[in-house]
């Protein structure tokens, strides 16, 4: 084995082991907070990505108005389908919260399929993300340095707003208990609220980084990508930003590693994520991080 | 108390009686389109019956129906299709030895459909029951997508994407309504049974039934089971009634409908099932003509496939939203009767 081939995929299993870490902090936030796995997660992701391709494509923005476009599109998204759907279920069993997290999610994937059809569309990538650069030796396009730096820039702001800011305090308090922190003073719907945007402008940003490596967005790309990057926040330990990156990042990396030093197991790559999420799940349910559910998160 | 008990059964067998004179009546009768629609909501009343067992009896949110009809359909497909079909089938890649031999009749393969589900359903939910069956859902919804991927990449045995064909056409009325009626008595039977308590007590409060000693995992995994089992079973009919299948017709809608069907009827109630699968099934073969170029106020529209599942998605909200209980909540039809005559405990 080649080190020059080897280092490459490793390069390639970072830049995708961040796209599901950013994804995953916006499941690993919603649960923290709303004990609500939130399925509509991966299609908040999906049209970030088509938001990007209406804005460069048809409103002919350039790709950074395009991406500022897309998270405050989805970032909304995220908190009217919060405040139309998931609010008025705040007490009702968990069962009826999930199911509506279900109907949002097919809504969205069909609403685009039917309004934009399911063909794949071809993301115009800006020239300069596609340039190869030479660094230590590897060759590789620009997209591929770009998407783990500013996944890296974003966690840090994210850490930062948890843990410094009276915003973060509150979020924290959130998972803890929701009826105090109401006692409190806070309120604790528009906490909810923030959070559901702080998680879709993330997941805005994946779906931006999935379209242009693959080039191109369709209807229902989120799909499995959100399922995965699920797994990956339950592997790091749900509750856990820190945990959703490190999840994040074992399934790129296994992804990438096995179909490139395996090709027979090509086929099977969807598939690892939920081998890891079963094998998590039977021997440590807290996930990696071994955040005790109950008693700390974040 | 006893003679309410009488009663009761008097009920039942009535109701059981109804439903195969209107077996026996609609075979005879209805013209073949009606019959399959009449096939489709005999198979679906099977699946939504089991899968509110564990989605609205138990309480635990799962996506798993895609999954367990496909392993169910396969395993039929397998044991049904004559080994010289097989001989011809298998485009991609020559079939393992073993496929080639294997052949059941038409009992055998269903049950054996059905085992095979509820196994895969044990040692899937084993694991997630254990933590937190919150996680039930992401599981069964990535064992959809693996059982997708597995028939996908296992051409040897499934024949790849191209899928089973020639699988001997037995599903008829008979058959589909016959399996229904089994499927609704044995899980009103379960409900009602000492495990119906103990998972409608999970439900409810699984704090609380833990505390008062019972076993919520047991609970769990026998609803999980029960309905893999028929869902293996409304499989292998789908199989036997559709003669081809392949992967693709194994995706996430199938659970979807079926959860809106157990949405409609009202989380918890069998009746409920049974009304959710007519009105289902029946409702999309008239919702049709949304998928189809519409002429609205005089503005002619394009074809728009598709357009029927937003209509179900925005449904399955607004529900939620507005009318969790469903149609029945959690009554049976036998509540309903009960209605007038209070105090009768």
């Amino acid at each position: 084995m080649d080190v020059t081939i080897f280092m490459q995929q490793m390069v390639n299993g970072f830049s995708l082991g961040s796209m599901y870490a950013l994804i995953a902090i916006g499941y690993t936030m919603v649960y923290g907070v709303l004990r609500l796995i939130n399925f509509a997660h991966g299609d908040i992701m999906m049209v970030g990505g088509f938001l990007g391709y209406f804005g460069i494509a048809v409103l002919g923005l350039p790709f950074g108005a395009a991406v500022l476009l897309s998270i405050a599109g989805s970032a909304a998204l995220g908190m009217i389908s919060d405040k139309i759907a998931y609010r008025p279920l705040r007490s009702a069993p968990k069962i009826s919260l999930l199911i509506t997290a279900i109907g949002v999610s097919f809504f969205l994937e069909n609403a685009f399929n039917v309004f934009f059809g399911g063909i794949p569309r071809a993301f115009p990538v800006p020239p300069y993300m596609e340039e190869m650069v030479e660094l230590f030796g590897l060759t590789m396009p620009v997209s591929a340095i770009l998407v783990p730096v500013i996944t890296a820039v974003l966690l840090v702001v994210i850490l930062w707003v948890l843990f410094k800011t009276k915003y973060g305090m509150a979020i924290r308090a959130l998972a803890f208990d929701v009826g105090t922190v109401n006692l409190m003073g806070i309120d604790a719907n528009r906490i909810i609220t923030m959070v559901f945007g702080i998680g879709s402008a993330l997941a805005a940003v994946g779906g931006i980084f999935w379209a242009v490596n693959y080039p191109s967005v369709e209807p229902m790309m989120g799909v499995l990508v959100g399922l995965k990057a699920f797994a990956a926040a339950v592997v790091g330990g749900i509750g856990s930003v820190g945990g959703a990156v490190l999840g994040g990042l074992i399934i790129g990396f296994t992804e990438v590693v096995v179909v490139a030093f395996f090709p027979e197991l090509g086929g099977y790559k969807d598939a690892f994520a939920f081998i890891f999420l079963i094998l998590i799940l039977l021997f440590k349910p807290t996930g990696i991080l071994g955040i005790d559910f109950e008693k700390s998160r974040f | 108390m006893e003679i309410s008990i009488k009663k009761d059964q008097w009920i039942n067998l009535a109701i059981v009686a109804t439903a195969l004179w209107f077996i026996w009546f609609a075979s005879g009768h209805f013209d073949e389109y009606t019959i399959r629609i009449l096939n489709n909501i005999a198979i679906f009343i099977i699946l939504a019956v089991s899968y509110n067992l564990i989605n609205g009896v138990t309480g635990q949110f799962s996506l798993e129906p895609n999954g367990f009809v496909a392993v169910g359909a396969y395993v039929t497909a397998l044991l049904l299709v004559t080994p010289e079909a097989k001989m011809y089938q298998y485009a991609i890649v020559d079939p393992y030895p073993f496929v080639l031999t294997l052949h059941a009749n038409f009992v055998t393969a269903l049950l054996l459909a059905g085992f095979f589900s509820a196994l895969l359903a044990f040692t899937l939910a084993a694991p997630v029951f254990r933590v937190r069956g919150d996680y039930l859902a992401i599981v069964t919804l990535g064992f959809g997508f693996i059982i997708k991927i597995l028939a996908i990449n296992n051409p040897e045995v499934t024949n790849g994407s191209l899928g089973m064909n020639d699988i001997p056409e037995f599903s008829n009325l008979y058959w589909t309504g016959g399996i229904a009626i089994i499927a609704v008595i044995s899980v009103l039977n379960i409900v009602n049974s000492k495990f119906g308590r103990a998972m409608k007590a999970v439900r409810d409060d699984e704090d609380a039934a833990t505390a008062m000693g019972v076993n919520t995992f047991k609970a769990k995994t026998l609803a999980f089971c029960t309905s893999a089992f028929f869902e293996g079973v409304g499989g292998g009919l789908l199989a036997a009634l559709l003669t081809s299948i392949s992967p693709d017709l194994f995706d996430f809608f199938f659970t979807f409908q079926l959860l809106i069907i157990i949405v409609l009827g009202g989380l918890g109630s069998t009746t409920g099932a049974i009304i959710g699968t007519v009105l289902v099934i029946g409702g999309s073969e008239w919702m049709r003509f949304l998928d189809e170029p519409m002429n609205i106020f005089g503005h002619e529209t394009t074809a728009m496939p598709g357009m029927r599942m937003v209509v179900f998605s925005l449904l399955l909200i607004l529900i939620m939203l507005f009318a969790r209980e469903g149609i029945m909540g959690k009554r049976e039809l036998r509540d309903l009767f009960k209605f007038g005559k209070k105090g009768g405990k």
